[in-house]
């Protein structure tokens, strides 16, 4: 119909909607819309926000004042190093027993019922994690009661509101999804590229090093980056179970401090920002360092 | 040449079983595989011809039996412990090592020195006519060159047994009689011993020095190629030798070497293959290329033309008979769809047999 009628048209060359289709824009490309609205109201403008707020400092001065105030006080700049000593550990211990678990689940019939049994303390959430930790493993707890009983100490074990509370808090909420992720990792990998190195004479621990791990190196990465955001931004379990004025001053307290304390929006955006960034460095260096890596699939042959 | 295959007089398959939960996979296989020799495992998917290679491999574990290489006992030892080549049906090449180091792989586990790995696995490339491609990625190869590059892998740890799991099966055609050609070859210039699976049994008969046709976990047949062509010893490995046509039919005489059928009132006489007595059902199997056009008569039985298809040298037909049995068979001259003809051939082209036990034996 309207082909009939423009016919003369195809002379000057496609119509303007065949060469956007060409482009691989089209009708369909429409149903982005609402995402990008979602991301641009819930995300691109509250980081924008926050981004020219934290160069308006409350108490005046020039533009840069509220960074020069944080990476002046001990007690503000401090927090990014007490971050990173909780995050990094937490993330590696929880990758570093990821993995060997990861490698006797494959092989197991019932995942489906460990999965779930693992997805259930992310859905927990950690507020109430911490609230369970703090009961299991406080002076009164089952955990040095046990240990009194049995007489193998005599005074108990302080375990919560320090590090390492936190530390064990941060590796119950964070395992589950370290696992699941290294999980599909794993089990996407071939296993005939195994059986293969197998009757090759590779022995398990070569097998694993020769041929697994190269192949497991770009997911471990981003399951790392992912983790360690997760852990990064720990809030709750370091005001919960932690000791909110000493070494588990994380940097997510600082911020909460300052805007919620000290009504001060703009130095609380401002640490805000800087955690972004720590984050984001830390980030893009496990994610470049994966060009070391192959990074083709994972099967012994192409589809 | 110096990949030179580690000597060895035989590897045996004693009653070798294996046990999925309830279902038997395999049962009782008993097998001796001489040095130098090329064994073609065949049989439909299912019949644990894959499952056999798999127990020789070690990567499944026998439940039954024992296998031995000469006077050790294999079967207990780990797949690295084997030392086996294995060639998988999808290659299995590692995805992130070049072709050198892929077919170096195995020697360097066994922490072979550099110097050695380097001549080896020259000496692989150039008997799978991979020169010059070294140094690309699995990813980088077409089918046949990472089909070449597994089988290079597989011989230059210099295994006594090179074991094959339907490794022409991904590949077309055309490239699949290729390689069919150069397996053979690379066999007779290693003097390998190789066990072959597949269930394709133009590529066991021109391949193998004696074919394995497997069913259901148990061994039906061993033999030359020619000898299970010419005559199968069982319905079902007839079925898998190209015996397209089979008549049901009821014995209704024994005559010396001849044995005689009522097929839809048709006498078909030939000779039987199992032991069969007058009166019970029997079928006779016949190749299509042996069924043709003819006369009324003996061994002849009439039947319409479904559909007619040239092959260039001659036509390959369809038909059927009015009691309902199909037909496949060949014509030097056009037949017209739907006339009546009769299908006819000689009494020793027409083997019968038993008719077979339904289900798993």
């Amino acid at each position: 119909m309207d082909a009939v009628a423009h016919a003369p048209a195809v002379e000057h060359g496609p119509s303007l909607r065949q060469r956007l289709a060409a482009r691989g824009f089209d009708a369909v490309t429409l149903l982005v819309i609402p995402a990008a609205i979602f991301s641009l109201l819930l995300f691109v403008y509250p980081f924008a926000f926050g981004f020219v707020l934290s160069f308006e400092p409350k108490a005046g001065g020039d533009w840069l004042a509220n960074y020069r105030r944080f990476f002046s006080d001990p007690f503000l700049y401090e927090t990014i190093a007490k971050t990173l000593w909780l995050a990094i550990p937490v993330t590696l211990v929880n990758l570093l027993l990821a993995i060997p678990i990861a490698f006797r689940v494959r092989l197991m019939r019932n995942q489906r019922l460990l999965t779930t049994l693992l997805v259930l303390p992310i859905t927990l959430g950690t507020v109430l994690v911490a609230e369970g930790l703090l009961n299991y493993l406080g002076p009164q707890g089952w955990f040095n009661r046990t240990l009194m009983t049995f007489g193998l100490i005599s005074q108990p074990l302080k375990l919560v509101h320090n590090y390492w509370g936190v530390f064990a808090s941060l590796v119950i909420t964070g395992f589950p999804f370290t696992f699941l992720l290294t999980l599909s990792y794993v089990t996407g990998i071939d296993p005939a590229l195994e059986q293969a190195a197998a009757t090759l004479g590779a022995s398990a621990w070569q097998r694993f090093r020769h041929v697994y791990l190269p192949l497991l190196m770009p997911g471990l990465a981003i399951t790392f980056c992912l983790s360690f955001v997760q852990a990064f931004s720990v809030f709750p379990s370091a005001v919960l179970l932690g000791e909110p004025a000493g070494p588990t001053r994380v940097i997510s307290i600082a911020a909460a401090q300052a805007a919620f304390e000290e009504y001060d929006y703009s130095m609380g955006s401002a640490i805000a920002m800087i955690m972004g960034f720590v984050q984001l460095g830390i980030v893009v260096a496990v994610l470049a360092s994966r060009g070391l890596f192959y990074r083709g699939p994972a099967s012994g042959a192409k589809g | 040449m110096t990949i030179a295959l580690s000597q060895f007089d035989e590897v045996r398959l004693d009653r070798v079983s294996r046990d999925f939960g309830a279902l038997n996979a395999l049962r009782d296989v008993s097998l001796t595989i001489r040095r130098g020799e090329f064994i073609a495992l065949l049989g439909p998917s299912g019949c644990g011809k894959s499952t056999t290679l798999n127990c020789i491999a070690g990567l499944l574990p026998v439940t039954g039996g024992a296998i031995w290489l000469d006077r050790n006992r294999v079967d207990t030892l780990r797949p690295e412990e084997r030392g086996f080549g294995m060639v998988f049906q999808n290659y299995a090449l590692f995805p992130h090592l070049n072709v050198r180091q892929n077919i170096g792989f195995g020697l360097k586990m066994r922490g072979r020195p550099k110097a050695e790995i380097d001549r080896k696995v020259n000496e692989a490339l150039d008997l799978v006519r991979l020169r010059g491609q070294e140094n690309k990625l699995p990813g980088q190869l077409s089918g046949g060159q990472q089909q070449r590059v597994a089988i290079a892998r597989a011989i230059v740890i210099e295994p006594p047994l090179v074991l094959m799991d339907e490794p022409l099966s991904n590949l077309d055609a055309k490239l699949r009689l290729e390689m069919r050609a150069e397996i053979r070859r690379i066999h007779n210039e290693l003097g390998a011993t190789t066990i072959y699976v597949t269930h394709d049994q133009d590529e066991a008969l021109s391949l193998a020095d004696r074919i394995v046709v497997l069913r259901d976990g148990v061994v039906r047949q061993v033999g030359a190629p020619k000898e299970l062509y010419e005559a199968p010893a069982h319905f079902d490995v007839a079925d898998f030798m190209g015996f397209r046509n089979k008549l049901k039919g009821k014995v209704v005489a024994i005559e010396g070497d001849r044995t005689v059928l009522d097929v839809e009132g048709a006498r078909i006489s030939g000779v039987a293959r199992e032991r069969v007595s007058v009166g019970s059902t029997a079928y006779a199997a016949i190749r299509s290329d042996d069924l043709e056009v003819g006369e009324a008569g003996p061994n002849a039985i009439a039947a319409t033309v479904d559909t007619i298809e040239y092959r260039g040298r001659e036509f390959v037909g369809t038909a059927h008979s009015a009691g309902g049995l199909d037909f496949v068979f060949r014509s030097h001259v056009p037949v017209e769809l739907g006339s009546r003809i009769h299908l006819r051939t000689e009494d020793e082209r027409i083997l019968v047999f038993a008719e077979p036990v339904q289900g798993r034996q």
